[in-house]
């Protein structure tokens, strides 16, 4: 029996999303070539998902505009939140659609890996809003920060959950659920003025309040994962 | 303009209609315009601490449905020409209040009343949500222990969350905590949560802390509010929250343990 040539498998890579706004072959050309000169090295080869989120133009030839990213070493890989209008000169660029809800995208051998530049850093990051929570957040409700940090500058009673993509900070007890770092950021920590927890997680590795430490107990503490574990410790 | 003030708890049995009673009592005795009404459709209690189910004739659920008009529904309360009851149903279900009837009400109420009353059913559905949606100011009765706190924990996020002022936008519900049962011995003995501790953990203004005693059943059975029995520690415990209520500065009385008799703690008697 010959051996398994291959093996399919869900994954995630990172790519651009290439947001177009609206498109003329000048300025769009121009403003391409503007932003690479930014950083050559970091865009050579990357692939890019071409989303037409936010285009309000009408329909345009997305051919031409798929050459014009590989002119400039990009490697267009998708389409995607595609207005039904459009579809039909889209399938002729070859590329496939993409649903506009998540960006899924199969593992292929040709996708670069995650740049490691430095300027990686700076083209990545993003300024993103903190959701400031100044009343208590009691028991059954639910506050989410989505991308970004949560700031309560109240408690969180027993039986309420506070989420966030980022940091979470707690001015004041926190006596119910604190979930840092939801989608996977296991550089979230979570901060709190008086610890009595039922729940603390960073990044879906989670500590339940009878692993706590009861010399931590009302005490100012912060959560962080180092080496897949999570540490508590007094702030 | 009337004040709606709802009386709240969340959980069941921790004295919701006793202080609606008490409360909209007090103002009356205060010279202010008092009606309370009875959310609790179906569960009709009000009218009997109030000592007036004799002289139910139509109800809240009738007036909604405009089958009587309000003059008619109102039971007026032969101690004191301020106060008005609003009986609830006892044939009927929570499904009989509707957020248009009850705002009809209300606003017809307000014309004349300086005061509304809501005593709200326990639970956190559709009754509980009726009597707190209009309210302006909220009256969170908590006993001291886990399960009351923790519930009235959950109604103060419904009333920041579900109440017209919530939804839009305007100032939140100005909430008062109401700590009924108070059994200053057995806090000492840590058998009860203390007042701090309640308040700590609700982080909401403290109104009232009302002992326990045996006044409050013999006033629920004889029908006549406790805050009208000035000798019992309760009725004088509503009086000074009906004042601070009303922004009054009041000290906190009966928060401490009588002192027992030596006699008495050598045999262990309580």
């Amino acid at each position: 029996m010959a051996d398994t040539s291959f093996q399919l498998k869900g994954s995630v890579v990172t790519t651009f999303i290439l947001e177009l706004y609206q498109y003329s072959r000048e300025d769009f050309t121009q403003q391409l070539k503007d932003k690479i000169s930014q950083a050559p090295e970091f865009f050579l080869q990357s692939p890019v998902v071409i989303s037409l989120e936010k285009f309000a133009g009408e329909n345009i030839d997305f051919l031409e505009l798929v050459d014009v990213c590989r002119q400039f070493e990009l490697q267009p890989m998708a389409f995607k939140a595609v207005d039904a209008r459009f579809e039909a000169t889209i399938k002729k660029t070859g590329l496939p659609l993409l649903s506009d809800t998540a960006t899924r995208a199969v593992n292929n051998a040709s996708v670069a890996p995650a740049p490691q530049k430095v300027e990686a850093e700076s083209e990545e990051s993003e300024y993103r809003k903190s959701k400031v929570i100044t009343r208590p957040v009691r028991s059954g409700q639910q506050v989410y920060a989505e991308g970004g940090d949560l700031i309560i500058l109240s408690q969180v009673s027993e039986g309420a959950e506070v989420l966030a993509d980022g940091n979470i900070h707690i001015y004041g007890s926190l006596r119910g659920r604190a979930l840092a770092g939801i989608k996977g950021d296991t550089s979230a920590r979570v901060f709190c003025q008086k610890l009595d927890a039922e729940l603390i997680s960073v990044a879906g590795h989670f500590i339940l309040s009878d692993s706590l430490d009861s010399a931590l107990q009302g005490q100012a503490v912060q959560v962080y994962l180092d080496e897949q574990t999570l540490h508590v410790a007094a702030v | 303009m009337a004040e709606i003030i709802v009386v709240t708890s969340g959980k069941g049995g921790v004295g919701k209609t006793t202080t609606s009673a008490a409360i909209g009592s007090g103002l009356a005795i205060r010279g202010h315009k008092t009606v309370i009404i009875d959310f609790d459709v179906g569960l009709r209690n009000l009218d009997l601490i109030m000592g007036c189910e004799r002289r139910v004739v139509y109800d809240f659920v009738n007036v909604l449905n405009q089958e009587a008009n309000l003059n008619q529904a109102l039971i007026k309360d032969k101690r004191n020409p301020n106060l008005y009851i609003l009986p609830a149903s006892q044939t009927r279900d929570k499904d009989a209040l509707t957020q248009e009837g009850v705002q009809t009400v209300l606003n017809e109420l307000s014309e004349s009343f300086e005061y509304i009353i809501c005593d709200s059913p326990a639970g956190i559905e559709k009754g509980a949500q009726m009597a707190l949606y209009y309210a302006d100011q909220a009256i969170v009765v908590t006993n001291p222990e886990v399960s009351s706190v923790r519930d009235s924990d959950r109604i103060l996020g419904i009333l920041q969350s579900k109440s017209l002022r919530a939804e839009t936008g305007a100032e939140p519900v100005k909430e008062h905590l109401l700590l009924t049962r108070y059994n200053p011995a057995r806090v000492e003995d840590g058998e009860m949560l203390s007042v701090e501790d309640v308040v700590e953990i609700l982080a909401i203004p403290l109104v009232g802390v009302i002992p326990e005693s045996e006044a409050v059943l013999k006033a629920s059975n004889q029908g006549e509010p406790v805050i009208f029995d000035e000798s019992a520690d309760a009725g004088q415990a509503y009086s000074d929250t009906v004042a601070r209520l009303l922004g009054e500065e009041v000290d906190f009385r009966f928060l401490e343990a009588g002192k027992k008799g030596f006699l008495k703690r050598l045999l262990g008697a309580r």
